[in-house]
């Protein structure tokens, strides 16, 4: 006879410690790689820099230990991992462009990293519950207005080549669309949770398509009308496309309904075909996707990135030993590229994996998840870690056209990394709601559940 | 340093990175076992089942949702009870229009039966059509009906 038992959950804290060490053993040879390949030497400070990346990142592990104790243990490895390593190349690059010790970008790199990680760790702390953040569903939307459009202010609005997407305040510059991303995201959440019902359920079929009743189109007009203001007036396709792709996913993700992806998707050909139509801006990025070797093109950084990569080949140069400086922002928006020459193929693809496992664990993480808030959060934070990647190294390989965003935890840039960290606390909170075993939950819920009221057998009322 | 040294350490990173991402790989294969099947008889007992009382165990194990909405969804039971209703912080969470927010609530009497006990839900809690106040006895297979839905004990 054989009976089928629930699995168990363990915690799996021990595998994420063993994991955690394993990182940053990786990220150590990484920097022992590079100052041996520069320099000629293992740098003199390895041992404290690898003791004070493991006290912060064992810091963490023991947050979760405390306060998230059944929390998906391989989110944390799989991130350390992904930032050490964007430290490394970091600093390399710094090395090539001749920078020296004071005004390392990788110095403020580490100080932003560790800044991102006392964050998350106070977001654990902060939200006990993710639930709670489904009050704030329509606070979190003006946030999330209020962060995109702050570039666009006078006085703090800053910009840089091209782009308007950096606010100044005192010699610091943040880019906030990576936090309103967080709140966009918590925003559609809320939002979808509660009207998901209109969405999916109410409407005409048309060719085995569920078509939406008109009224129900506010929501993505709305959204489509956001990101081609954010393309229009900041000049920044890739967030566009970020903000609109996240939006029609966690609407299918509430509804379940084809249909919605097929009217995204036409909205955002028509919005994009005008947009090249009208903005010279988005017409060379399509002509440089096009043809980046022309010589008469406008920036040669695409063709730079496409030889570097070719350079790389399959197992790379070896850290230190490739050209990925030559490339226009080797240090942020292109380090993927610089990966890709000095790691190779076979490097950037584990690469790739390591950030298909992080998004794998938080649509897991929304599977488990019991009620649809969470869902819906951890499924839409997931995916736009997946999305953003997905533009990034599609545009640096020539699958799309080249957008500037950055690349979650590798990318110099304090403002995505904080993000990118939260986006990771956020899931790691879902995750031990979802993973708690019953018995846990249930007792901080039902508190007189046994023997508060005494049962009286075959009785009612 | 050697040409030699610098290529070992450049594929030696190579190799563990993949190792670290089989090593990830290895640690999520739980996913796809999330049930384990254990025999009976010399299987692992399981554990903390030496704490419930010996009725509990031969009683009912599960409350399946078996029409409605959630149709299909199964509850593990144990002795600290279960809280259904619309509200979130809820163990079953309904999404039934004719559900309160705390709606039912069931929990292990001392003498190892299930009871159930409405929370005085605006549209109730039926079983054989009969609205169930608290403390209503449930066998295993008694259908507990809250507006479109039907819950079920199971073994």
């Amino acid at each position: 006879m054989t009976t089928i038992t629930t699995f168990r959950p363990r915690t799996g804290r021990t595998t994420e410690l063993i994991l955690l060490v394993f990182a940053i053993g990786i990220v150590m040879l990484a920097y022992v790689n590079v100052g041996l390949a520069v320099r000629g030497e293992v740098p003199a400070n390895l041992l404290t820099t690898g003791g004070i990346f493991l006290a912060v990142t064992v810091g963490f592990h023991l947050v979760l230990r405390w306060r998230a104790r059944y929390a998906d243990p391989l989110l944390l490895p799989i991130a350390t991992l992904l930032n050490g390593l964007g430290l490394v190349m970091i600093l390399r690059l710094d090395y090539a462009a001749g920078r020296e010790m004071g005004s390392l970008v990788a110095g403020r790199q580490v100080m932003w990293s560790a800044l991102g990680i006392i964050l998350a760790a106070v977001v654990l702390f902060v939200i006990r519950d993710h639930r709670v953040l489904r009050r704030y569903t329509y606070i979190a939307m003006v946030a999330g207005f209020v962060l995109l459009l702050m570039p666009m202010l006078p006085l703090i609005g800053h910009e840089e080549n091209g782009s308007r997407l950096w606010i100044r305040i005192a010699g610091f510059s943040f880019q906030p669309g990576e936090v309103a991303k967080i709140a966009l995201t918590v925003f559609f959440a809320g939002y979808l949770v509660a009207t998901r019902d209109a969405l999916s359920l109410v409407g005409r079929r048309f060719l085995g398509l569920q078509l939406p009743r008109g009224r129900d189109l506010g929501p993505i007009l709305a959204a489509w009308g956001l990101s081609i203001m954010i393309l229009v007036a900041q000049r920044d396709l890739g967030s566009s496309l970020l903000f609109f792709g996240l939006f029609v996913a966690m609407l299918y993700v509430a509804t379940e309904r084809v249909s919605w992806i097929i009217i995204g998707l036409s909205l955002f050909c028509a919005g994009a075909y005008v947009a090249f139509r009208l903005f010279a801006h988005v017409q060379t990025r399509v002509n440089l996707w096009l043809d980046p070797f022309d010589p008469t093109a406008s920036s040669d950084q695409v063709a730079k990135g496409l030889m570097g990569m070719g350079h790389g080949g399959l197992f790379g140069t070896g850290l230190g030993e490739g050209f990925p400086h030559l490339t226009y922002f080797a240090n942020s928006d292109y380090i993927f590229a610089s990966f890709a020459e000095e790691l190779g193929l076979i490097g950037v693809f584990a690469m790739l994996m390591l950030y298909a496992l992080l998004v794998e664990r938080g649509l897991r993480t929304a599977i488990g998840a019991r009620e649809g808030f969470g869902k819906l959060l951890a499924a839409g934070l997931a995916f736009s870690i997946g999305l953003q990647i997905f533009v990034v190294v599609g545009g640096l390989t020539r699958v799309i056209p080249l957008t500037g965003l950055t690349t979650p935890f590798l990318s110099a840039g304090g403002s995505s990394l904080i993000a990118n960290w939260i986006i990771v606390a956020l899931l790691l909170r879902i995750s031990d709601h979802a993973r708690r075993p019953v018995a846990e939950r249930v007792t901080d819920e039902v508190q007189p559940a046994v023997g508060a009221t005494a049962p009286q057998p075959g009785g009612g009322r | 340093m050697s040409e030699l040294t610098l290529n070992i350490i450049r594929l030696g990173i190579l190799a563990l990175l993949w190792a670290f991402v089989f090593s990830v790989v290895g640690a999520l294969r739980g996913d796809l076992y999330g049930t384990r099947v254990l025999t009976r008889s010399g299987g692992r007992p399981e554990r903390g089942a030496g704490r419930a009382p010996r009725a509990a165990r031969r009683g009912p194990q599960t409350l399946a949702v078996v029409a409605g909405s959630l149709r299909g969804t199964t509850v593990p039971l144990n002795e600290a009870g279960l809280l259904i209703g619309r509200n979130p912080e809820c163990s079953l969470v309904l999404t039934d229009d004719y559900a309160s927010g705390r709606h039912l609530r069931l929990y292990l009497g001392p003498d190892g039966v299930w009871y159930a006990d409405d929370l005085d839900s605006t549209n109730g809690t039926f079983i054989n059509n009969q609205r169930i106040g608290t403390g209503h006895r449930l066998e295993v297979g008694t259908q507990i009906r809250i507006g479109q839905t039907v819950l079920e004990l199971q073994r």
